[in-house]
């Protein structure tokens, strides 16, 4: 097998490796199911603390090279001590964090270098909703709106393309912008 | 038991072509097709069907289009009729009204089981093409019994639908179609739009085939299109006739546009919030499209006598789309215009992969002297296309010959 070197790389995305996972994983569908998981402890007040170590994936349990936490909480204007961000925020992050690396890989894919990406996030909510004052108004977003700022070696027309198929492979996107059955069960 | 050297299976334009090229070897064939030819075309397609390329781009190997109407569209029935004179003219041995249920492979070839009695013949072309069977999404069975659901092979005319509005899932050449005919007819119409082929009618004054034709796009063989998987599942070309049925031709006419539908939940249907993603992915790949046929323009010698590009427009949608429909009170109708699929479940043999599709090189299957027509890119980009089937019977012909010159040798 080759290797692809890290020089030959433009963005540092190993795009052969995944490409080899996608062939392997095209002949072993069963390897690719994956669990994630988080887990979440109540701390005090509206603040929470998530940890996130371990994952099932490749027909076996898998774990990052270390556990990772993220604490959220609400600001003052909700009474709140604002030890963290507000998890819908968090949603914000997990959204840009998600298209950010398919813009990065993309770009890799089709030989494009990247010399910055930024993302601006923005996400409406009446909070009627989650307040319980009108129960005609949803709880979630009413609107989300991502801006790219994308400096590379590439036409605006073909940035434009790096930014869509970054969006057509976002799990993220996907999770945010289709239903999906949810189960929760107190044990 | 009947026997013929060779079976054709189907006689739409393929199997015809395909009869065509072996009378031409001289190889001893008959043609089993379940109707009579273009049966397909008369009788589970709507009332107001038109070719979707121009009359000059469907003729057949031997019968050039010489009509006096080069550049319009006839008609499905139209075009089902010069199928029938195209089968007589070339004296096409067609045997109507024989359904196939099964097809093995036998120690001398084949063994044909038909609602007609068995036939055995030393090589099989399938040519029952790639649209034999609608597509219905599996949600399509939590839809509320009060209202209709039909399918586009089934779907007729307006008239024939109940009163109220209708949603169309699918925007692809059928479902912006029959979206456009019934928001003409008086009712609103709601268009559930997933991934979609947007392709202008006229680019820089001729109708887009001839520029897909002359630029070479619809030659371009199977080998060198890149992820050639992906390629044979992008679905037609919003394109109807000669009139706009892009989504902003659509939304101009009261059409509601919203997302891919993605799940029915308490009485309503949801869809995605995603669709901006797949507009601008589509107006994306159509101005790929159309920057090629530009480049091409611009290296010919004189490309000032062309008329200047002329793209499209953005595709604009007008309002926020809705989220969610209550499948109940003024909705009556969901027509599932989600594609077809063809139908192999009659070939008894090892010839499809793990997730169930026909395993072949270039219409040539694994098993020796089984032969397939019609499917997406199954040889060059037009395959599926009417003009698709000269070159690919030419090519496969001259393997057929070969495959019976060495059973006959061996």
């Amino acid at each position: 097998m080759t290797l692809n070197t890290e020089t030959s790389q433009k963005n540092g995305v190993n795009v052969q490796a995944l490409l080899d996972a996608r062939a392997a994983l095209e002949a072993a569908p069963d390897a690719a199911q994956f669990t994630w998981r988080a887990a979440c402890e109540w701390i005090d007040g509206v603040h929470s603390r998530s940890t996130i170590e371990g994952f099932f994936g490749l027909g076996e349990e898998q774990s990052h090279r270390q556990g990772f936490s993220i604490d959220a909480d609400h600001p003052p204007q909700f009474a709140a001590e604002d030890m963290g961000p507000t998890p819908v925020e968090i949603v914000l992050s997990a959204l840009a964090s998600c298209l950010t690396a398919g813009v990065a890989s993309v770009a890799e894919n089709r030989g494009i270098k990247l010399r910055s990406v930024r993302a601006m996030l923005e996400g409406d909510m009446d909070i009627a909703g989650i307040l319980g004052i009108d129960a005609d108004v949803r709880n979630g977003f009413k609107a989300v709106r991502v801006t790219f700022d994308i400096d590379a070696d590439a036409s605006s027309e073909d940035i434009a393309a790096l930014v869509a198929q970054a969006q057509k492979r976002s799990a993220v996107f996907d999770i945010l912008t289709n239903p999906t059955a949810v189960q929760v069960t107190v044990v | 038991m009947k026997h013929a050297t060779a079976i054709i299976i189907g006689a739409g334009h393929a199997g015809l072509a395909m009869s065509r090229a072996l009378t031409c070897r001289s190889v001893d064939h008959v043609v089993l097709e379940r109707g009579g030819p273009g049966h397909a075309w008369r009788t589970e397609r709507w009332d107001s069907l038109h070719m979707i390329t121009p009359n000059w781009a469907n003729g057949l190997p031997g019968a050039p289009y010489k009509g006096p109407d080069r550049d319009s569209y006839m008609s499905a029935t139209a075009f089902a009729d010069s199928l029938e004179l195209y089968a007589k003219t070339i004296a096409a041995p067609v045997r109507g009204g024989v359904t196939v249920t099964r097809l093995t492979r036998e120690a001398q070839g084949f063994r044909i089981e038909t609602d007609q009695g068995p036939y055995s013949a030393e090589t099989v072309v399938n040519a029952t093409g790639a649209t034999r069977l609608p597509r219905v999404p599996a949600l399509s069975g939590d839809i509320p019994p009060g209202i209709l659901q039909i399918t586009t092979d089934r779907y007729r005319n307006p008239a024939a639908l109940p009163p109220g509005d209708v949603l169309v899932v699918g925007a692809s050449a059928s479902g912006v179609q029959i979206a456009r005919e019934l928001q003409l007819s008086g009712r609103q119409v709601i268009l559930a739009v997933g991934g979609h082929l947007r392709l202008p009618r006229r680019y820089r004054g001729r109708d887009i085939d001839h520029w897909l034709d002359v630029c070479g796009i619809s030659d371009e063989r199977a080998g060198e299109i890149e992820d050639l998987s992906r390629a044979r599942r992008v679905p037609s070309a919003q394109l109807h006739g000669a009139s706009a049925v892009d989504l902003n031709a659509l939304q101009a006419l009261g059409v509601e546009i919203t997302g891919r539908l993605s799940a029915l939940r308490d009485g309503r249907a949801l869809f995605s919030g995603g669709l901006e993603s797949l507009t601008s992915s589509a107006d994306l790949k159509m101005n790929r499209t159309l920057q090629r046929i530009d480049d091409w323009i611009a290296a010919m010698a004189e490309p000032g006598r062309i008329t200047a590009p002329d793209r499209p427009e953005p595709t604009v949608l007008g309002t926020t789309p809705r989220l969610s429909l209550e499948l109940s009170g003024s909705l009556r109708t969901v027509v599932w215009a989600t594609g077809y699929t063809a139908d192999h479940r009659w070939m008894d043999m090892p010839l499809f992969d793990a997730r169930g599709r026909l395993r072949h090189d270039g219409g040539i299957c694994p098993v020796q002297g089984l032969y397939v027509l019609g499917l997406p890119i199954l040889r060059r980009r037009r395959s599926h296309q009417i003009s698709g089937a000269a070159a690919d019977t030419h090519d496969l012909s001259i393997h057929i010959e070969r495959h019976l010159d060495a059973c006959r040798a061996a």
